[in-house]
C-alpha cells in the first residue's frame, strides 16, 4: 500500500483519460453521469478509463492523480441546454456532511497528496425530472446524446495531440 | 474556499423589536435531501427553540411498492451514495424473514459481517477525516480557507494518508464480498450469492494490520485533541439523553445482528432484548407539520421523553463490552470520561467513531482468518412469510427496514427508520444548545454558522435520497422578525 501514487507515462504516448460520472440513475436525470459512463463502456474507447459511483468520494483522488485529463460527469438541473462544460481548478473546502464532495476538492486532494495535476473539466448534462424512477427523460436523453458526442469529439483530438 | 455572501441591514437588526424572531439556516439547492436550521426566538430575544429539517425518505418507500421482494436489496442502495451497503444488508436481512429463514449459514452470516465492517469502516473514516478532523485539528475558528482536508493534510500529512487508504481497504472489502465496489450485490433472500475467494482473502490480509495501527494513530491523535480541550469537548452542544442500538445476545457490541437495547441517561435500562420484529411495541414514529422527517421515540416515555441517541456514541454507551482486544481497552478508557455514568458530549460521537473503526478493522482481521468464508453453503430456505423486519448498526447509528409482500412476492408496503431519523430530535437539541452558547448579539456571524456546522458533523446525518445534480449545497442563513419578514440572511456556499 503505496502512500502516493506513482504517475508513470502510458505505453503508448497518449493522455490517460479517466471520465467520473456520478449521480443517482434511481433518480430519473440524476442518472446521467452514470449513463455516460455507460455509454462510453459500450462504445469502449481506446485509453479512457470510465467510472461511475452515486455521488465523487475521497478516494477518487488516487484514479483523478493517476491520469492525464479528467471528466467529470454530472447532471445539471439548471443551466443550459444540452450541457455546459467548463475548466475545474482544485479548491478545498468543508462541508457539513459527508454526503457531498465537490470534484474541485477531490482535485486538491490529487494534488496536494498524490501530486498529480490533471487537466480537469466539468460537463453538466442539463436534466429534468429528479423524481424516484429509473430512466431518463427523452429530453435528458438527447442531451445525453449531444454531450456524448462532444466528449467523443474532445478525447479523439486530445488523442491526436490538440488540445482537450 | 467557502464563500460567504452577506445580506445585512445596517445596525442590529433587532433591536428594538419585540416578540418571537426566527434565525433560519437553509441549505437549498439539492433537489432533495436539502435541510435548514431555523432558531427561533422568544419575547426577550433569546434562543427559545432550534429546528433542523431534513426531507427525507418517504419518496422512497413509495418508490420499493411493487417491486419484486428479492430485487430490494439490490434497489434500496439507491437510497443514500454514502451507506449503500448499509441498506443492501438492511433488506437483505428482512428479505430472509420473508423467505422464512431465521438462520443463514455460516457462510452467508460471515460474508455479511465482512461486508458490514468494511461499509462502516470505510463511512466512519470518510466522516472522521473529512469532515471531523479540519474542525478538530485546525480549530473550530480557524478560515475555512484552512479548515478542510487539505488543510488538515497540509499540517497533519499522515492524516490524509489514513483518511485516503482507510476508506479504500472498505472499499476493497466490499469488492472482495460483493463482486464490485459500487453497486455491490451479496444478499439474496436467505443466504449470499458468493463466498470470499481465497485471492481476495489474501489481498485482504496484507493490509489489515496497517489498517488496524492507522485507526489506533488516529484515535491517539484525536485523544490529544479532547485532552486540550476538555470543557469545550464536554459542553459543546451537550445534553444528557436516551440512547439505542443493537447488542448482541451478551451484551457486546454488534453493528451488524441482535436485538435491541435502549437505556436512559443515566444508563438505566428502558428495554432490553427487543426483536427487530417486535419494534412497534416499543417505538412508534410522530409526523410534525413543519419537518418531512418522522420523529421516532421510545412509545413508553411517550413523545416528549421518549426521544433518544442512535449512532457510534449510542453504540458505545448500550454495549457491555466490545469484543475484540483493542477496541475493548479503548471503550473502557472512553467511558471513564462519564466518571461511572454514561458519556453525552455531542463530539464524543468522534471519539466513538474511532473506537467503532478500529473495532470493525479487528472483526475484519479476525474473519479473514476464518475458513467459513470459503464454504459453499451459500442459501438456506423455509417457509414464505408475508411480513419481514430487520435491524442493522450502519454507520450513523440504527437502521430499520420493514416490508410486507403479497402473494405474488411484489412489496405492498415498506417502512424505513433510518439513523438519521432516529436522531432527529437529538440534532435539533444540538443546535439549540450552540444558538443558546454562540448567538451573541444577534447578528449572524460566520462564527454560528462554524458552531451549528460542527454539531452537525458530529451526527454526520445522512441526506439520503439526495440526488446529486450539479450544484452547491449553501448554508443559508436568514433572520426573521416576529411577523416572519427577513432581517438579514447570510448564505455560504
Amino acid at each position: 500500500m503505496s502512500s502516493v501514487a506513482t504517475k508513470m507515462a502510458p505505453a503508448n504516448g497518449q493522455a490517460r483519460i479517466l471520465v467520473l460520472g456520478y449521480g443517482n440513475p434511481g433518480r430519473q436525470d440524476d442518472g446521467l453521469g452514470p449513463a455516460m459512463v455507460a455509454e462510453i463502456e459500450r462504445l469502449a474507447w481506446r485509453n479512457v478509463t470510465a467510472h461511475d459511483n452515486y455521488q465523487l468520494n475521497i478516494e477518487d483522488a488516487i484514479d483523478v492523480a493517476e491520469h492525464d485529463i479528467v471528466w467529470f460527469v454530472d447532471a445539471a438541473r439548471a443551466g443550459p441546454a444540452p450541457y455546459s462544460m467548463s475548466d475545474l481548478s482544485p479548491a478545498s473546502g468543508i462541508e457539513f456532511t459527508s454526503h457531498l464532495v465537490r470534484p474541485e476538492v477531490i482535485l486538491a486532494i490529487a494534488r496536494q497528496y498524490y501530486g498529480g495535476s490533471p487537466r480537469a473539466f466539468l460537463v453538466g448534462i442539463r436534466g429534468y425530472e429528479f423524481e424516484f424512477l429509473e430512466e431518463l427523460t427523452m429530453e435528458a436523453k438527447h442531451n445525453l446524446r449531444a454531450a456524448l458526442a462532444m466528449l467523443g469529439e474532445r478525447i479523439r483530438s486530445c488523442q491526436t495531440g490538440e488540445a482537450p | 474556499m467557502s464563500d460567504v455572501q452577506v445580506s445585512q441591514p445596517q445596525g442590529n437588526p433587532l433591536k428594538g423589536r419585540l416578540g418571537p424572531r426566527k434565525i433560519v439556516i437553509d441549505p437549498v439547492t439539492r433537489v432533495e435531501g436539502h435541510g435548514k436550521v431555523t432558531i427561533k426566538l422568544n419575547e426577550a430575544g433569546e434562543v427559545e427553540q432550534a429546528r433542523f429539517h431534513i426531507v427525507e425518505f418517504r419518496g422512497f418507500e413509495r418508490f420499493i411498492c411493487g417491486r419484486m421482494y428479492w430485487e430490494v436489496p439490490v434497489i434500496v442502495q439507491r437510497l443514500c451514495g454514502i451507506c449503500p451497503v448499509s441498506h443492501h444488508l438492511g433488506a437483505g436481512k428482512a428479505m430472509d424473514v420473508i423467505a422464512g429463514v431465521d438462520q443463514l449459514t455460516p457462510t452467508a452470516e460471515k460474508m455479511r459481517r465482512l461486508m458490514h465492517y468494511g461499509q462502516v469502516l470505510q463511512s466512519n473514516a470518510l466522516n472522521f477525516f473529512h469532515l471531523a478532523s479540519p474542525d478538530l485539528l485546525l480549530g473550530f475558528e480557524a478560515p475555512v480557507a484552512q479548515r478542510n482536508i487539505i488543510g488538515v493534510i497540509e499540517a497533519f500529512p499522515q492524516v490524509g494518508k489514513w483518511a485516503i487508504f482507510i476508506r479504500k481497504y472498505g472499499q476493497q472489502v466490499i469488492a472482495a464480498t460483493g463482486g464490485r465496489r459500487i453497486h455491490p450485490r451479496l444478499c439474496i433472500p436467505g443466504g449470499v450469492n458468493q463466498n470470499l475467494t481465497v485471492e481476495n482473502r489474501d489481498a485482504l490480509r496484507k493490509d489489515i494490520d496497517q489498517i488496524i495501527n492507522w485507526c489506533c494513530e488516529a484515535l491517539e491523535l484525536h485523544k490529544s485533541f479532547v485532552h486540550s480541550h476538555e470543557t469545550l469537548h464536554e459542553t459543546f452542544a451537550s445534553f444528557p439523553s436516551s440512547y439505542m442500538s443493537l447488542v448482541g445476545a451478551d451484551g457486546g457490541m454488534d453493528l451488524y445482528d441482535g436485538t435491541l437495547r435502549a437505556i436512559d441517561a443515566d444508563g438505566e435500562s428502558i428495554f432490553e432484548g427487543v426483536r427487530p420484529v417486535d419494534y412497534r411495541d416499543y417505538l412508534t414514529e410522530e409526523v410534525r407539520s413543519w419537518s418531512y422527517m418522522k420523529f421516532p421515540h421510545i412509545r413508553s416515555l411517550g413523545r416528549e421523553d421518549g426521544w433518544y441517541r442512535v449512532g457510534p456514541l449510542a453504540q458505545l454507551n448500550c454495549c457491555a463490552f466490545i469484543g475484540t482486544p483493542i477496541a475493548e481497552i479503548a471503550r473502557k478508557e472512553f467511558m471513564a470520561l462519564g466518571h461511572g455514568g454514561l458519556v453525552h458530549a455531542t463530539l464524543a460521537y468522534h471519539w466513538a467513531r474511532l473506537i467503532c473503526m478500529i473495532h470493525c478493522a479487528e472483526t475484519i482481521k479476525k474473519l479473514l482468518f476464518d475458513d467459513d468464508l470459503q464454504g459453499t453453503d451459500l442459501v438456506a430456505s423455509g417457509q414464505r412469510r408475508s411480513e419481514g423486519v430487520a435491524i442493522i448498526e450502519a454507520p450513523r447509528g440504527t437502521l430499520l427496514h420493514h416490508y410486507a409482500v403479497d402473494h405474488n412476492d411484489q412489496v405492498t408496503s415498506a417502512n424505513l427508520i433510518v439513523s438519521t431519523t432516529n436522531n432527529n430530535e437529538a440534532m435539533n437539541r444540538s443546535v439549540t444548545k450552540v444558538a443558546i452558547d454562540y448567538l451573541a448579539g444577534h447578528e449572524i456571524t460566520e462564527g454560528l454558522l462554524n458552531h451549528i456546522e460542527v454539531a452537525i458533523r458530529a451526527y454526520d446525518p445522512c441526506l439520503s435520497c439526495a440526488t446529486h445534480a450539479l450544484g452547491q449545497m449553501p448554508l443559508v442563513v436568514t433572520l426573521e422578525d416576529a411577523e416572519g419578514s427577513v432581517i438579514a440572511t447570510r448564505i455560504k456556499e
